[in-house]
């Protein structure tokens, strides 16, 4: 490499692949070898692990086949993470992608108080998911937290939002909402500047009212972005357990417990790591899937070159 | 993007350069090296699990200096490795790649995940001369449940704890009790949560988020049936008085109502006890220095109400001599948690953090009378010993309690039936310990 | 015109109440800082038990060992951000430049970095930091972050942008291909960086679950580790006003930066994020 000249450099780029793509191979290889150990190789190590039985009782781990797996089905625990993994998803992801396109628009126009409004929308994408956590676990907490403080002002109940398996998913929920709506908000601003405002006035012209262009315009024209951040709104959605392990460890009754934090659980409490590498397993499958869903919803992006 | 961030460019680039200076290249990890290259020392490290650098590392830092003036031949280097679970999972990583510390203080429930991974030595191995059996024999009985196998003894208690019941002697009086008879008996002990509760202030709090079994706990044993037996196991979670005493648990905040609707977090019940929105709580007897100082009123500590029986489970952790396979360090080790476990130690230890001195002669020093004499709620925690059985401990033993504290969780807050749970809770229980021959 | 400024009030007052909500955790916890930790007035009522010392910080700063925790959570973001801008400018003009056999299969290899995260993999990734006996080392909790998919396609997309020309005029003046790099491409990109930079430092400023797993001493915890086991500290009650203070000082070096750089921040995410 050190010999190459600027002329030599052009031939390659030209059109002989081989020196090009020895060079390529050199340029990427520093990444390419890190996430060799970090992303691919993972994959292998849970595949493997999670074909023995490996824990407090099997110190020195047993083939077992498929036995974690099988194991899963009857583990109640496992059922009810699915089922509030789930849930988080359905509760968090649409209702923070709709908050976050109808704050986008009402900002898109500039207010001498829009940097405020944004400042404010944005700035829990920034803080650390578990300072948020540490914040929002004494806001909830009866009496003392604000939340309680505010409802019993208008007369309201007294909860225990994080004590009952009733509100602590959803008190959970909420906290996601407000911290991640700020971040999608963002690409929503971003997908509003490539629409322009003729489309709208153009609906003017037609006598539209506001909430008919936002139906037949924004919401169509938006779509691309809304793939997006969709996307990105899955994925996070099975990452974001930093928030269960300040606010509840999963309780009460492994109400909030999710896929993740099971995982955690099972692997560095329970040393169980059989059963941690089969959860790990069935977690890559499933982002393997939303990834493939990804690539067929959004053909046109990616693979070119 | 359209101008360059120059300024941006330059604030990272600065902060970079700083840190890089500040902190020196390439910290290593925490462990010190322990290849004794003089023969007469032997060098070893101890983990002990304080999450801070606070007063209580100071304190320790101070008593591991004594102990290595006290013994030249060996010099001991605390490590402040985080809260128990962090100092659990380091020692198990340790132990695969050959820096283990050689002496833990350990949660006394882990004692059995400890030995399934062969990690722990017993003790009774070093203990030859009389003088040491003598030693071994001096721990209070309740403590020892939770230290021994078999006969053997794995753990020497270091800070131990049990739960008691802490109760404002103001508002007792303004209720029309007599501030100094606390609840003795369950129905009593409803009869005041009752006369306790009004407006802005529940008769009870009883911590119920997190870990539930451990405050479950006394109420199967003061019915006659502990949930844990000798055995590591076999659990009894589906016996009739332990789903009495669920029931009973329970029906304090469903059906009596003198305690509020939901989890109780344990960090919350010691403010609402000092800010007088509960009038009787149940928590660690390690909490007492805490709440006597937050509470601006005279606060009544008491054993917990019994039914057929006074009882409470005990709590904390052990000192455990780490398999190292290294003999010589071994037997440092066991000599280190001999000295640490003494009368003296264990008293000066007592003193400074709140825990329940380990062994009666502890209670014998100059210091801990002097120290009772100030602090006379200090010695409940002692007298309630004689009623305290094993905790919840088995193989397996975090996740089985995990089974039955959701099982309590579930019935206090999704009215499931006591049976119900704790049947469903046995069966996993038993699918896991079915792993475990003995 | 006069029911368009109407419109337009309605709306901003709207907004500034939304605004305003958002605000409250944080605005809440600046207040709970400072309030006395001995006085239970400060936790039964909104404004009470409050003192304008800095006594609550000061207990955070030494119960939590925040010194140690700040020069770890400084050190991490660097060592990664320094080692991520190498590795990303090399992949990222690797791909925008060459074509090459095999091209599209290393490109989703890069590609499932974003979908299957550090985070999802942590069991296996956790063995083998083991296995290289890097538990409890800064090394551990950076290495997997060497390589970033995401800066990679930032830059492949930023280096598309800049015109060939430049390099080919370049090239004719007789430059090698470093040369081309360091003087002709990496100017051109410094936007691309810099939204990285940003970026990469909130993330890993922020990054919880792997540290906690890989970590076991102070000497090598991050802020958010260090600010965790601050929030569940032993068998006595939270100390909420010492926490609240606590959770300041994770948060106030980045907000400050957030509020100083704002759009930059927001277009860094931005750009980021849409690959």
């Amino acid at each position: 490499m050190p010999s190459s000249t600027g002329q030599k450099g052009q031939k390659k780029r030209g059109g002989k692949s081989g020196r090009a793509g020895l060079r390529a191979a050199l340029l990427l290889a520093p990444s390419a070898l890190i996430l060799l150990i970090f992303t691919l190789w993972p994959m292998v190590v849970a595949v493997y692990h999670s074909l023995f039985l490996s824990d407090n009782a099997h110190p020195v781990p047993v083939f077992a086949g498929l036995a974690n797996f099988t194991a899963l089905g009857r583990d109640p625990v496992f059922v009810q993470v699915m089922r509030n993994t789930v849930l988080f998803i359905v509760g968090t992801v649409p209702v923070s992608m709709l908050i976050a396109m109808v704050l986008a628009v009402a900002l898109n126009r500039r207010y001498r108080l829009t940097p405020f409004f944004r400042l404010a929308l944005f700035h829990p994408v920034v803080l650390p998911m578990v300072s948020a956590a540490s914040i929002w676990l004494f806001m909830y907490t009866p009496d003392y937290g604000i939340v309680d403080k505010v409802l019993a002002l208008f007369g309201g109940p007294q909860i225990n939002w994080l004590g009952e398996p009733g509100t602590a998913l959803s008190a959970i929920m909420l906290m996601t909402i407000w911290k991640q709506v700020g971040y999608f908000m963002i690409f929503y601003l971003a997908g509003l500047q490539n629409i322009g405002q003729d489309p709208y006035e153009a609906a003017a012209v037609d006598g539209a009212g506001p909430v008919k262009a936002f139906r037949s315009i924004t919401v169509p024209l938006l779509m691309p972005t809304s793939l997006f951040v969709f996307i990105i709104a899955m994925v996070d959605a099975f990452q974001m357990i930093d928030q269960l392990y300040v606010m509840t460890q999963g309780g009460p009754s492994n109400g909030t417990n999710m896929l993740l934090y099971y995982i955690y659980q099972q692997a560095f409490a329970f040393s169980n790591l059989g059963k941690a590498s089969a959860l790990s397993v069935i977690l890559i499958v499933i982002l393997l899937v939303v990834a493939v869903l990804q690539t067929l919803a959004d053909k046109r992006v990616h693979y070119e070159s | 993007m359209k101008k360059l961030p120059r300024h941006m460019m330059k604030v990272l680039v600065g902060a970079m350069a700083l840190t890089l200076l500040l902190s020196g290249c390439g910290n290593q990890a925490g462990g010190t090296p322990k290849t004794g290259q003089t023969k007469s020392v032997e060098k070893l490290t101890f983990d002990f699990p304080v999450a801070v650098a606070g007063p209580l590392a100071q304190d320790m830092t101070q008593l591991v200096n004594e102990f290595n003036q006290a013994n030249p031949d060996i010099h001991v280097t605390p490590v402040f490795s985080g809260d128990y679970g962090t100092t659990m999972t380091k020692v198990q990583t340790g132990f695969k790649s050959g820096n283990a510390p050689d002496v833990a203080v350990l949660l006394s429930t882990d004692m059995n995940t400890l030995l399934d991974n062969h990690l722990i030595l017993p003790i009774n191995g070093f203990a030859a001369s009389q003088k040491d059996q003598k030693w071994l024999n001096s721990f209070y009985p309740a403590f020892m449940a939770n230290s021994t196998l078999n006969g053997t003894t794995y753990g020497i208690p270091f800070q131990r704890s049990t739960l008691l019941l802490y109760y404002n002697k103001n508002e007792f009086q303004k209720a029309g009790l007599n501030p100094n008879t606390p609840p003795k008996t369950w129905s009593e002990l409803v009869a005041d949560g009752k006369a306790l509760t009004k407006a802005g202030q529940w008769g009870l709090e009883i911590p119920t988020s997190g870990l539930t079994y451990w405050e479950f706990q006394p109420f199967a044993i003061e019915n006659g049936q502990n949930v844990v037996g000798d055995a590591a196991n076999k659990v009894y979670f589906d016996q009739p008085k332990v789903v009495q005493a669920l029931q009973f648990f329970a029906d304090l905040s469903l059906k009596d109502k003198i305690e509020p609707p939901g989890l109780i977090g344990w960090a919350t019940a010691p403010d609402d006890f000092a800010s007088g929105k509960a009038a009787m709580i149940y928590h660690s007897s390690g909490s007492l220095t805490q709440i006597l100082k937050t509470a601006k009123f005279p606060v009544g500590v008491a054993m917990l109400p019994g039914n057929v029986r006074p009882g409470t489970p005990t709590g904390g952790g052990n000192l455990y001599v780490i398999n190292t396979k290294n003999k010589a360090r071994e037997k440092a080790a066991f000599k280190f948690v001999k000295w640490m476990s003494s009368p003296e130690v264990a008293a000066k230890w007592a003193i400074e953090t709140g825990y329940i001195g380990t062994s009666p002669p502890v209670y014998e020093t100059a210091q801990m009378k002097e120290y009772l004499q100030k602090t006379p709620q200090g010695d409940v925690a002692r007298q309630q010993l004689q009623y305290a059985a094993k905790e919840l401990a088995t193989h397996d033993g975090q996740e089985i309690q995990q089974i039955l504290s959701t099982a309590c969780q579930k019935v206090l807050t999704q009215n499931v039936k006591p049976l119900e749970a704790l049947t469903a809770a046995q069966n996993q229980a038993d699918a896991l310990l079915s792993k475990f021959k003995d | 015109m006069y029911k368009r400024k109407l419109g337009d009030a309605v709306l901003n007052i709207v907004l500034l109440l939304i605004s305003l909500i958002w605000l409250v955790p944080l605005l809440w916890t600046v207040l709970m800082s400072f309030k006395d930790p001995n006085n239970v007035n400060g936790l039964t009522h909104l404004l009470g038990g409050i003192q304008l010392s800095w006594q609550n910080f000061a207990a955070a700063w030494t119960s939590g060992q925040f010194q140690l925790y700040y020069i770890n959570t400084i050190e991490i973001c660097a060592g990664i951000l320094i080692v991520q801008l190498v590795t990303i400018t090399l992949a990222g003009y690797a791909f925008a430049r060459y074509s090459f056999r095999g091209k599209s299969i290393v490109f989703v290899i890069f590609l499932l970095q974003l979908m299957i995260p550090v985070s999802a993999l942590i069991v296996p990734n956790y063995l083998t930091i083991k296995d290289l006996g890097l538990v409890d080392t800064k090394w551990a909790i950076m290495l997997p972050y060497f390589a970033s998919a995401m800066g990679t396609f930032l830059m492949r997309q930023t280096f598309r942008q800049i015109p060939r020309d430049l390099e080919e005029a370049a090239m004719l003046d007789g430059a090698s291909w470093w040369q081309i790099i360091w003087y002709v491409l990496l100017p051109a990109a410094r936007p691309g960086l810099v939204a990285f930079s940003l970026v990469s430092v909130s993330f890993h400023w922020n990054d919880f679950l792997w540290p906690l797993i890989v970590t076991q001493t102070p000497q090598n915890q991050p802020l958010t580790v260090g600010l965790s086991l601050l929030t569940q500290m032993g068998e006595t009650g939270a100390q909420w006003s010492m926490i609240t203070a606590g959770t300041l000082l994770v948060v106030l070096p980045l907000l400050v930066m957030f509020i100083l750089f704002q759009r930059q921040f927001i277009s860094s995410f931005i750009q980021s994020g849409i690959k």
